[in-house]
């Protein structure tokens, strides 16, 4: 599958796994939002050192891939575009922190090898908790949730549409891309002589685009103002799901509660 | 360029997160002050047409690899900066969300570091200029060139010193400017080249298109490199607060009075106990140092252990629960 066909299957997929019923896909988008940025607020304060305390920020995904029948394996391809980074970044940290914090089995443990294991396990928790909220959560939802924020109505509906048309003008791009593709055989990507010309080509066939889409959106009484559909009412769950979560952070965090476990069984 | 949640401190995340806001909520004043509700369409569709644009890959003359564009500079080019900046915004966001590029604590920075570089700096201080007595093709040749390769520069330092202020690399911060800056100098040209080629094209046979009001001088070079200058002085300075190298109060307090940062424990009884726990230890060929309090105690390893080990179990056994119930109701 070409690069453009599979970004516009994530696209598709992503969108149907976040129209699925479960617990989770239920609660109120914005409850998901604030459990999702405290999560990584949380995940990221630990110490470069801390990596027991941090291993038990597990508990979130682990609860939310086993209620919500989102794939744990689809998660994981997620992680192809930023584990590059923070590989390389982490890659340093054996190399210039040397000192030694103890010894395994003979082996020397250097700081530096403890802090490029916590940034590996920071990165995988903070992809998958934002991957488990787009997963559970429709895009309309989550624009519906930054309203509630007052985020402006402008910049909610520059989400709105860009989301919308990806998948439109990705398929532009491809049909562009195939008939190009045809006539310059065994080419590794397009020739920069018609590069200009190309992509020049592509924007004004999604400026023609926008011009319809204005025309279509005045028919239906568009005046400027973007009008969202409305989200049944908050329920009691949708206040305690953040509530409670945000206190199972805390407590993860700031309780030493694996050294307090440890100790049961040392 | 897009940075990873883990790469960053929430303290610095939060500083930056504030200062893009900031530029946000500039653009949108401004947006609405020129509100035209046909442009509301056109931003969204050209925010998927850089999308879109991205995944087309052209090769690089010479070297047989290929690369693709940004568009920030491109943006700010057809929709003027202000309606840009928010266009990007938009990107990024379902870019963090969608394609894990990025992430929703990274959000912030990545907003300054490519967005408001090439929409604002490159715009105001590269693109106008060039464009005030009239355009032609070498004039945006050169803008686009320029534009593109000095923001790169400025984001690729950004990055750096985010990263650097955040504490997580260990990766001294001269060698990281070393890795960086070189590597976005050819990034921000091949940037400048497609962002030239494309607005060449497009002011050959459409050149309505461009941003009309590139010729108009409301802003003055010396206002921009003034604002600029005041924000990098507030966010250097609300990074440096966050990045403080210095003992905290209570080593400050030790080191007063005994001249260490931190006391050290010795005589008959911590002896004793130093032998009685090195007799008792469960794993005696462990050896740890100092910082047992920051995550790698014995007790604390088991207890992870335990803690990890519990939850997927029984996150297993609850997903194979529901697996069973729902096969036999089907």
């Amino acid at each position: 599958m070409s690069k453009i066909s599979s970004a516009i299957y994530e696209v598709h997929y992503m969108d149907t796994i976040a129209s699925k019923d479960s617990p989770i896909h239920r609660i109120h988008p914005l409850a998901k939002l604030i459990v999702t940025v405290a999560y990584i607020w949380f995940t990221v304060s630990f110490d470069k050192y801390d990596v027991t305390g941090l291993i038990t920020m597990v508990v979130y995904p682990v609860a939310l891939f086993s209620v919500s029948d989102v794939s744990f394996s689809h998660s994981l391809k997620k992680l192809r575009v930023v584990l590059p980074i923070i590989l390389l970044m982490g890659i340093f940290n054996p190399i210039f922190d040397r000192e030694p914090r103890f010894l395994l089995f003979g082996v020397t443990v250097t700081n530096g090898m403890i802090s490029g294991l916590t940034l590996f396990i920071k990165g995988f928790f903070t992809v998958i908790a934002s991957y488990l909220l787009i997963a559970t959560t429709k895009i309309e939802s989550i624009c519906y949730a930054l309203n509630i924020l007052h985020v402006p109505e402008i910049l909610v509906t520059q989400i709105l549409l860009t989301y919308r048309y990806i998948t439109v003008l990705l398929s532009e791009a491809n049909h562009i891309f195939e008939a190009y593709s045809l006539r310059a055989p065994l080419q590794k990507g397009v020739h920069h002589k018609v590069l200009g010309s190309l992509i020049g080509q592509l924007l004004f066939r999604s400026i023609d685009r926008a011009s319809s889409l204005y025309d279509s959106m005045v028919l239906r009484g568009y005046n400027g103002n973007f009008r969202h559909s409305q989200l049944p009412k908050a329920r009691r769950q949708d206040y305690l799901y953040p509530v409670l979560w945000c206190a199972v952070f805390a407590v993860l965090r700031y309780t030493r509660i694996t050294d307090i476990i440890g100790n049961l069984f040392v | 360029m897009h940075m990873a949640d883990a790469l960053l401190s929430p303290a610095v995340g939060g500083v930056m997160y504030a200062a893009s806001t900031g530029a946000a909520v500039y653009s949108v004043k401004k947006v609405k002050e020129n509100f035209d509700s046909k442009r509301v369409p056109v931003m969204g569709v050209m925010g998927a047409f850089v999308f879109a644009a991205q995944m087309i890959n052209f090769t690089i003359p010479g070297t047989g690899s290929s690369g693709h564009f940004c568009g920030g500079m491109l943006l700010a080019a057809i929709l003027g900066p202000y309606a840009a900046f928010l266009t990007m915004i938009a990107i990024l966001l379902i870019q963090c969300l969608l394609f894990a590029d990025g992430g929703i604590l990274a959000l912030g920075c990545n907003i300054w570091n490519m967005a408001f570089y090439a929409c604002f700096f490159g715009y105001f201080c590269i693109y106008k200029p060039f464009m005030k007595n009239g355009m032609s093709k070498g004039k945006i040749l050169a803008a686009s060139l320029l534009g593109s390769i000095l923001s790169l520069q400025l984001g690729a330092f950004s990055v750096v010193l985010e990263t650097t202020v955040s504490g997580i690399s260990e990766l001294p911060f001269g060698l990281f400017v070393a890795a960086m800056q070189p590597i976005h100098l050819a990034i921000g040209t091949v940037e400048g080249l497609i962002t030239a080629a494309v607005l060449i094209f497009i002011y050959q046979t459409r050149p309505e298109l461009i941003n009309a009001e590139t010729t108009e001088n409301k802003f003055s070079l010396k206002k921009i490199l003034t604002i600029m200058a005041v924000i990098v002085v507030l966010v250097g300075g609300a990074l440096s607060l966050v990045a403080s190298s210095n003992p905290d109060g209570l080593e400050w307090s030790i080191g007063q009075v005994s001249g260490k940062e931190e006391l050290e424990a010795s005589g008959g009884v911590h002896d004793s106990l130093a032998n009685v726990q090195e007799k008792t230890a469960v794993l005696p060929d462990y050896s740890f140092g100092n910082d047992n309090a920051a995550g790698t105690s014995v007790s604390g390893i088991v207890g992870s252990a335990v803690v990890a080990g519990l939850c997927i179990l029984a996150g297993t056994a609850f997903s194979s629960a529901k697996k069973k119930k729902k096969a036999k109701t089907e």
